[in-house]
């Protein structure tokens, strides 16, 4: 083998050595990248006890209400398969909306109610026209649109 | 055919890469000047609104291709500092070094027009998931690597270094790709991949699309005006590169 080669193939050989090493690290932290649990995880009892975290998921069409101070509002969080009720007092994102995603931080109540301290709106990946946006609306009236990244897919 | 006849290798040499590269400016500097002219004019005043989020989401058409050509830019680099390294050739680490502030330039454009819209969508400048985090972890490769090369005296050694710097750190282009499907991130996960139809109206696709190649030819221009910096900084020692830099003084003054 000809120097130049050797040395294209030591390049080559470092840098396979490099990507599994960093998918060993990743597969490892896997659990700490996650930047939010979702309501399947919170129903197993995967998420922290005793310090806060994040819930992700749709805000379920219909949950949504507020108390008479008009600061504290209730919602359902879901991923099509279990629910997590939220309440949270503040000021909501102008892109909460029922029927999209949001991501809460907060702790677990010991009623299994989800007490956020912040709440996010998680957008979505589809970028449409407000009259496609109808017209798809009309056309699945039931079926709820929504990002692939949020609910968890019937396998 | 004309172009088979042409001794390509003759360009690799900076003597004939200088004026090649500045004749071949102007047209990439005009081509993007034009495509991001246009590309922006679709954006702005072709595309429709957003049906969620009404005009805030224009801010795609300048960082989508943004973070796009900071990860594409950061491949190209390291492929031009490996190609150094394997064929201990010059003119490869010079390329690496013309590209990097350029790529660094895009990263940064990314994250701030990325703040500058998640405050009104989400309701936060930056969170820590792993999207952001990861191009932002591309900002400092980026940085290092310039830092590295400045920080070492002998341009032998500062080029291998920083060359292999630009190699271990392309592990993270594919970790910010795939960040969104791997785990669960605030950011949204790709509207526009090669595997799916895109998730997008077409006007608003094809705003995106000008302005990424807009963005790749101004990247062209500026990497080989950089290139031309460069040559002469690093030749000035020979004949060749005293009379050029003498002359760019003459021409300047």
């Amino acid at each position: 083998m000809k120097p130049r080669q050797k040395r294209f193939v030591l390049i080559g050989l470092g840098l396979v050595a490099l990507a599994v090493a960093a998918a060993l690290v990743l597969n490892a932290f896997q659990s700490n990248l996650v930047f939010f649990f979702t309501p399947t995880q919170v129903a197993n009892g995967e998420v922290p006890h005793s310090r806060s975290f994040r819930i992700g998921g749709m805000v379920e069409t219909g949950s949504l209400t507020r108390e008479g101070d008009g600061l504290t509002v209730h919602f359902i969080v879901t991923d099509m398969a279990k629910r997590v009720p939220v309440t949270f007092k503040g000021i909501l994102p102008d892109l909460f909306k029922e029927g999209k995603g949001a991501v809460a931080q907060g702790q677990l109540g010991a009623d299994g109610t989800f007490l956020a301290s912040e709440v996010l709106a998680k957008h979505d990946e589809n970028y449409m026209p407000p009259e496609a946006a109808e017209a798809l609306a009309r056309a699945k009236a039931a079926g709820a649109q929504s990002s692939n990244t949020l609910v968890i897919k019937p396998q | 055919m004309a172009l088979a006849q042409i001794n390509w290798f003759k360009y690799s040499s900076p003597q004939a890469f200088y004026p090649l590269a500045g004749r071949m400016i102007p047209w990439f500097a005009t081509i993007a000047a034009l495509l991001i002219g246009v590309g922006l004019y679709i954006g702005f005043f072709v595309a429709p609104t957003d049906f969620q989020q009404g005009q805030s989401y224009r801010i795609i058409f300048v960082h989508v291709p943004a973070a796009w050509m900071s990860m594409f830019l950061y491949v190209v680099m390291a492929i031009w500092a490996g190609l150094g390294l394997g064929l201990n050739a010059r003119p490869s680490f010079m390329m690496a070094q013309a590209i990097a502030p350029t790529g660094a330039l895009f990263t940064f454009l990314a994250l701030f027009t990325g703040a500058m819209w998640g405050k009104p969508t989400w309701g936060a400048w930056w969170v820590w998931d792993a999207r952001l985090t990861s191009e932002l972890i591309l900002l400092f490769l980026y940085a290092g690597v310039m830092l590295l090369r400045t920080s070492i005296d002998d341009p032998r050694r500062a080029d291998r270094a920083s060359a292999v710097f630009a190699l271990v750190g392309v592990v993270n282009v594919p970790i910010i790709y795939f960040s969104v499907r791997w785990w669960n991130t605030l950011h949204q996960g790709a509207s526009v991949s090669m595997t799916a139809a895109p998730k997008m109206a077409a006007t608003m696709l094809t705003a995106m699309l000008v302005m990424t190649l807009g963005f790749w030819m101004y990247s062209i221009a500026v990497t080989l005006a950089r290139m031309r910096c460069v040559i002469l900084e690093r030749e000035r020692r020979s004949s060749w590169g005293m009379h050029h830099s003498h002359r760019e003084a003459v021409e300047v003054h």
